[in-house]
């Protein structure tokens, strides 16, 4: 069976989810290789053994974390040399994409980002893609070199597929272009407890209407007490109440959670763009008129101070 | 000596209006109007203030697409910046990002860089991954994705906040950077800017100023194939209630119903 190179993204070992989606809809298309880089490397094997990792290919040096972008893609590159692949999945982060897209180039080969599904088909993997605002769907090949396709968190349900997940160390040489770009220093980002925001399957979002930073812990509570993410609109970020970090939109993240509440978001198409494919859509807004309220599958016309704490309190009673 | 700034753009169509796939399963750009991506806006701006700060800058405006994109390339000028180079070919239309890439490389060393400014992403594609291949093709340092950006001297430094880390970054030039929403709000062209841009001067040039075959771009020459596209069904009505009180356990009882509590 052809062998199907997986990147994987993790933190200090512990692997993320994407990573393990990508490996359920890498088996649909070969046996996945996956390749893990830098601090922590090898202790992926486990994760990535149980979830159908037929090998894992692992490389640790300073260059992985002191220079941008390029000691990777030399690494993926050195990678595929070894395994010779039928395909590249990587997640759909943004330094994983500009990963692919120079693998892509060096090796050759087409590129696809963003898929939301992925099947195998007779002239190789088919990708499934949201276009134009999720106003489209299309169905799209690599159709020169070996298909390069980064897929977006929750594409897939993980499932256990224990495989021997052998670690292999991979002998990686930087190019001339591997310390174009230092990194001076890296500033972790506070934990907040809360799961991150495109990987989350409930996401509670605040907009224009939450009206003030101080008024968010109203959007935190309930996304707490559903075990949430916390979203926001373009208007709230660049009002100051949220952090961009948290932004769903054209110009945000693009999420597709099982569960989306937006509270106080009109929907305009630029949010729409980042959260249509969600599964099910849930809004409170005062605004009958708002065009968020042609996509909910449930909407509350109200003011979100009473009815998202009424929320709250039920979802909390209800839970016990 | 003076710094060679070259900003990317794309003329993209409006995403408030009703956009389709035409009968090739590229884009139909007659149904919709089209505008400079938002996105690229930033860019333009960044790319002025790193221009007030160096002793002598000269800005070049860049952008592949048909006839209408000059409207792009004209907004930008109206920003400030001192000329446009248009890359404009019959045999472009349908070229993907790969091909892109590859016009948009020649076309910079053709104008002469020492650094390229993009946006972090085109607002119809969003894929992302353009400044990321220019670099690779330029063989210089990307520095990519940044909210914050500064040049001193032969030295491009930025920030890019990522999911889990905001990292200081520091290349050398020639390099090629893009810039975020939050690199800071894109000036509006002022009057007198519009009437100037009038009279700034806009190249034109095709595949063969370029040295690129034909089949090299263009939909033929595309690394990737779209073999269908489907118009998503609407989503059936909701149910949609009006809050006298009970609102808020009305939305719990619907989501214990999905089985989300």
């Amino acid at each position: 069976m052809a062998e199907v190179l997986v990147y994987v993204d993790h933190v200090d070992g512990a692997v993320r989810k994407p990573t393990l989606e990508l490996l359920t809809l890498a088996r649909r298309i070969g046996e996945p290789v996956a390749v893990a880089l830098g601090n922590g490397a090898a202790d992926t094997a486990a994760a990535l053994a149980e979830h159908g990792a037929v090998k894992v290919l692992t490389a640790d040096a300073p260059e992985f974390t002191d220079y941008l972008v390029v000691p990777k893609v030399d690494a993926l590159q050195a990678a595929y040399d070894a395994v010779s692949p039928a395909a590249v999945l990587l997640p759909s982060s943004a330094e994983a994409k500009e990963i692919a897209a120079r693998l892509a180039l060096r090796i050759g080969s087409g590129i696809i980002t963003d898929a939301v599904d992925l099947e195998a088909g007779d002239g190789g993997p088919v990708a499934t893609q949201s276009a134009f605002a999720a106003s489209y769907t299309t169905k799209s090949r690599v159709s020169k070199g070996v298909p390069v396709i980064t897929v977006k968190p929750n594409s897939a349900a993980v499932e256990a597929a224990p495989a021997a997940g052998a670690v292999e160390a991979l002998t990686v040489s930087f190019s001339a272009t591997a310390t174009g770009t230092k990194v001076l220093s890296r500033t972790p980002r506070e934990s907040t407890g809360r799961p991150e925001l495109t990987e989350a399957a409930i996401v509670v979002s605040g907009g224009r209407g939450v009206n003030g930073a101080e008024n968010f812990a109203i959007i935190e509570a309930l996304a707490d007490s559903l075990g949430a993410a916390v979203g926001a609109s373009r208007a709230a970020v660049d009002a100051g109440w949220y952090p961009h970090t948290n932004q769903v939109g054209q110009t945000g993240k693009s999420v597709s959670p099982q569960l989306y509440i937006a509270s106080g978001i009109s929907g305009a198409i630029q949010h729409r763009a980042g959260m249509q494919t969600s599964k099910t859509i849930v809004a409170v807004n005062k605004d009958a008129e708002a065009p968020i309220f042609d996509l909910v599958d449930y909407g509350v016309v109200g003011d979100l101070f009473a009815v998202v704490p009424q929320l709250t309190d039920e979802v909390k009673s209800r839970k016990g | 000596m003076s710094l060679r700034i070259v900003v990317c753009v794309k003329y993209v169509p409006d995403a408030t209006g009703d956009r389709h796939f035409a009968d090739d399963l590229t884009l139909d750009r007659d149904d919709v109007d089209g505008l400079l991506s938002e996105l690229d806006e930033y860019a333009v701006e960044q790319a002025l203030q790193i221009a007030d700060e160096a002793d002598d800058a000269e800005i070049t405006v860049l952008t592949v697409g048909p006839e209408d994109a000059k409207d792009a390339l004209r907004k930008a000028l109206s920003m400030g910046a001192d000329k446009a180079v248009h890359v404009e070919d019959d045999d472009l239309h349908g070229t993907d990002v790969i091909g892109t890439s590859l016009v948009l490389a020649k076309a910079v060393e053709k104008t002469g860089y020492d650094l390229v400014i993009c946006g972090m992403a085109s607002t119809d594609g969003t894929m992302g991954v353009l400044p990321a291949l220019l670099a690779e093709r330029l063989g210089v340092p990307q520095v990519t994705l940044l909210s914050e950006v500064s040049v001193d001297g032969t030295t491009v430094k930025g920030r890019r906040d990522g999911d889990s880390a905001s990292e200081q970054l520091e290349a050398s030039l020639p390099a090629v950077v893009s810039v975020t929403d939050q690199s800071g709000e894109a000036r509006y062209p002022s009057f007198k800017g519009i009437m100037a841009a009038k009279k700034k001067p806009v190249e034109s040039l095709d595949l063969e100023d370029l040295e690129i075959e034909a089949e090299e771009v263009g939909l033929g020459g595309s690394w990737t194939a779209v073999d269908s596209a489907a118009e998503r069904p609407a989503r059936t009505a909701g149910t949609i209630v009006k809050d006298e009180g009970e609102g808020g356990k009305q939305l719990a009882e619907f989501l214990a119903g999905q089985k989300f509590i």
